[in-house]
C-alpha cells in the first residue's frame, strides 16, 4: 500500500513568448462542444542516447511517443478536442519544436499543435513542451519539467492540464487520481474492495484485500486522506485511511453505526451519518482535538452530507418532508431549507466545486437520474437517465462528473454488472471509464500537481 | 342506404368485438407464459408489496420464522410481522442466554446511503417491537447491511420484496 507515492514535480515556465491573446484560439466548455477543436499532438522528439536509457529504465521503446499517447488520449476523453491521426504529419517532431512549419499543419486541418523534446538529465526526466495556434502562426504556452523517470505517465497529464488551461481558461483535471470500490463475485455474496487508478484507469491498485465489506471512499481535497465506510468486525464504521502510508484508524467513538463521510473542503473535519435506534443524524469531527459536533437533530433520516467549497453551507439528504429530498443548511445546522421539488426522489447532494452548483441523483418512475440544480434548488437538470445509478463524484474543475451505472439482473438475477461512467456538466461526451473489475462509488481527487 | 349504414355500423361493431376477444386471448397467453417462467410467482406470494412467502426465511427454532418483511421505503411492521416477532420473543425469553443481531436490508432501488439509514430503521423497528415484549435492549444489537446483501439477486418486484427485511440473527 505504501508504494503510492506522490513524487515531488519540478515545473517552471522557461520562456514564454508575448502574444496577442485576442487572435488567438479558445475552446468554450460552457456547451456541449460538437465541434472539437482539430489539434496535432507531435510525438515528443528525444535524442538516441535518451531513448536508449529510458528504454531500460522503463521498459518503453520510445518515452517520447508514448507520452504524447497520454496527452492524446486525455484531450480525446476530454471531448473537445479531436487529435487528428499522426500518419498525415508532414514535419519531423525534433524540427516542429524548433519552428513548426504552419503552412503544413494547416493542410490538415489542425488549429492547435503540441510539440515537445524528452532528455534523461542526471538520471532525472526533462521535458519541455510547447503550445502552438497553428491558423496564426504563432507560439502560445512553452512549460519545462523535471522529475523521475517513474512519473513519465504524470508528465503526459500535466502537458494535458496546461494546454486544457490555455485554451479553456479553466483548470484541468488530468493529474487527478479516482478512488473506487472495486466489486466482484455473485450479487447475494459481493466481494468490495478499495482500489485507486490514475483519472484515466492506469496504475490501478487495490488498497484493501477484500475481507470485509467497504464502501463510498471519498478523498480528501486538500491531502492523500481517504475517509470510507467498512465492516471490519461487522460494526459499520467511518475509517480515514492514507493512502501514502496505509495506515487506517476508526473515526470517532460512536456506539453505533457511522457512515456517508466526507471531507470538510479544507480537509480539517468529516462530516458523516450516525445512525442510532432508527434514527440518523450528521455529525462532524474536527480531526486535530477529535471533538465531535452534532449538526441536525431531526427524527427523520438525515443522511449525504456535503460542505459547499467555502465550507459555510452543507447540502444533504433528508425524509422529513416523507420522502427523500435534498435540504441545504448552514454549517452549524441552522437554516434548514429543503431545495429539491420536482416530481421523484432526491438523494447524494454533492455540492460542485465551483460552488454554483449541487449534482445529485434523482428516482422517478423506476428510472435512475444524474442531474445537477443550482444551490437554491433552481434551474434542475438531468443530464443522463438509466435502470440504476447513482453517486456523482466532480472533477476538481466542477466541469465533469463521475458516477456508477448498474444494469438490470435477467429472469434469473444473472447479467448483473456495475461499472463507472463519466459525463460532462452540459450533458454531453457519455463515456466508460473502464476498471479491471466491476467498479462503483467514485470518488475524484485534486489536482495532484497544484 | 339507411339499411347499409346499420350494417356498416354492426361490422364495425362485430371487428371491435373480434379484436377485444383477440386482445383477450394475447393477455391471457402472455399471463400463461409468464407464470410457466416464473413459478415462483405464485400467488399469495406478496400482499400490496410486502412479501408473505417462506422461500427465503430460516428457523431460528421449530416455527420460529427469522425475518420480518416491509413495504417499499417503509420500516412499519405489518401483522405478520408482529406476529413472527412475538414467535422470536417467546422464544427468547425461554432462550435467555441468547442474544442476537438485528440486520436490517433494503432493496436495490435506493440510494447506497440513503438505504443504509433505512435498513437501521428497519431492524430498530423489529427491536423495539421485542423489547416491548419482555426482550432487553442488552440482548440486542442492531446492524444494517442497507442493499448490499441482497438474499434474491433478481431485479422485479418479487425480488426486491424479499431482500425488503430485517433479519434476526443468532450472535452467540
Amino acid at each position: 500500500m505504501k508504494n503510492i507515492m506522490i513524487r515531488r514535480f519540478f515545473v517552471f515556465v522557461f520562456f514564454i513568448y508575448s502574444f496577442n491573446a485576442k487572435a488567438l484560439i479558445e475552446v468554450d466548455i460552457t456547451r456541449g462542444n460538437l465541434n472539437p477543436l482539430p489539434i496535432a499532438v507531435s510525438p515528443m522528439s528525444i535524442d538516441e542516447e535518451s531513448r536508449k536509457n529510458f528504454e531500460k529504465i522503463l521498459k518503453k521503446k520510445n518515452i517520447g511517443s508514448e507520452i504524447s499517447k497520454i496527452v492524446e488520449k486525455n484531450l480525446k476523453t476530454s471531448g473537445l478536442f479531436n487529435p487528428l491521426n499522426k500518419d498525415a504529419f508532414l514535419q519531423a517532431p525534433d524540427i516542429a519544436n524548433l519552428k513548426p512549419r504552419f503552412e503544413d499543419w494547416n493542410l490538415i486541418k489542425a488549429q492547435a499543435l503540441i510539440t515537445g523534446k524528452v532528455n534523461l538529465i542526471n538520471e532525472k526526466l526533462r521535458l519541455e513542451f510547447r503550445l502552438w495556434d497553428v491558423l496564426a502562426g504563432k507560439e502560445m504556452m512553452a512549460l519545462a519539467f523535471t522529475t523521475v523517470p517513474n512519473n513519465w505517465r504524470r508528465v503526459g497529464h500535466i502537458i494535458t492540464d496546461k494546454v486544457y488551461e490555455r485554451l479553456t481558461g479553466e483548470k484541468g483535471y488530468f493529474d487527478t487520481r479516482i478512488i473506487y470500490v472495486a466489486e466482484e463475485g455473485p450479487k447475494t455474496r459481493r466481494i468490495k474492495k478499495l482500489a485507486i487508478m490514475d483519472q484515466d484507469g492506469a496504475n490501478n491498485k487495490f488498497l484493501t484485500l477484500g475481507n470485509e465489506l467497504v464502501l463510498t471512499p471519498r478523498f480528501n481535497p486538500t491531502s492523500q486522506m481517504v475517509t470510507y465506510l467498512s465492516y471490519f468486525r461487522n460494526l459499520p464504521r467511518v475509517y480515514l485511511l492514507d493512502i501514502e502510508t496505509g495506515m487506517q484508524e476508526v473515526v470517532g467513538d460512536f456506539p453505533g453505526m457511522t457512515f456517508a463521510p466526507r471531507f470538510s473542503p479544507d480537509g480539517k473535519k468529516i462530516i458523516m451519518s450516525f445512525a442510532k435506534d432508527g434514527n440518523s443524524d450528521i455529525y462532524t469531527m474536527d480531526l486535530e482535538n477529535r471533538i465531535v459536533e452534532k449538526i441536525t437533530n431531526h427524527p427523520s433520516i438525515d443522511t449525504s452530507p456535503s460542505y459547499s467549497p467555502d465550507g459555510k453551507y452543507i447540502s444533504f439528504n433528508s425524509d422529513r418532508s416523507g420522502y427523500q429530498q435534498i435540504y441545504t443548511m448552514e454549517s452549524n445546522g441552522k437554516n434548514v431549507k429543503r431545495i429539491s421539488f420536482g416530481k421523484g426522489l432526491y438523494g447524494t447532494p454533492v455540492w460542485s466545486p465551483r460552488g454554483d452548483l449541487i449534482a445529485f441523483t434523482k428516482l422517478h418512475k423506476g428510472k435512475f437520474y444524474i442531474g445537477v440544480m443550482r444551490t437554491d434548488g433552481s434551474g434542475e437538470r438531468l443530464l443522463t437517465e438509466n435502470f440504476y445509478q447513482e453517486a456523482p463524484s466532480w472533477s476538481p474543475n466542477g466541469r465533469v462528473l463521475i458516477f456508477y451505472r448498474e444494469t438490470k439482473t435477467d429472469d434469473k438475477g444473472e447479467g448483473f454488472s456495475a461499472k463507472l461512467w463519466s459525463i460532462d456538466l452540459t450533458g454531453y461526451n457519455e463515456r466508460q471509464v473502464v476498471t479491471p473489475t466491476d467498479a462503483s462509488d467514485p470518488s475524484w481527487s485534486s489536482l495532484l500537481s497544484n | 342506404m339507411k339499411k347499409s349504414r346499420i350494417r356498416n355500423i354492426d361490422q364495425g361493431a362485430i371487428m371491435k368485438l373480434n379484436k377485444i376477444f383477440k386482445n383477450a386471448f394475447l393477455i391471457t397467453i402472455a399471463c400463461l407464459v409468464l407464470s410457466a417462467c416464473a413459478t415462483q410467482k405464485k400467488a399469495g406470494q406478496m400482499q400490496g408489496d410486502v412479501y408473505t412467502g417462506k422461500d427465503t426465511v430460516e428457523y431460528l427454532a421449530s416455527g420460529v420464522p427469522d425475518r420480518v418483511f416491509f413495504a417499499t421505503n417503509e420500516s412499519v411492521l405489518t401483522t405478520a410481522s408482529r406476529e413472527t416477532l412475538r414467535k422470536q420473543a417467546a422464544w427468547l425469553r425461554k432462550n435467555s442466554k441468547v442474544t442476537v443481531v438485528l440486520e436490517g436490508h433494503a432493496d436495490e432501488r435506493g440510494t447506497r446511503e440513503y438505504n443504509l439509514a433505512l435498513g437501521e430503521r428497519r431492524a430498530n423497528a423489529a427491536k423495539d417491537y421485542l423489547m416491548t415484549y419482555g426482550i432487553s435492549s442488552d440482548r440486542i444489537s442492531v446492524l444494517s447491511y442497507g442493499k448490499e446483501r441482497p438474499v434474491d439477486s433478481g431485479s422485479n418486484p418479487l425480488a426486491w420484496s424479499k431482500n425488503r427485511r430485517s433479519v434476526t440473527v443468532k450472535a452467540n
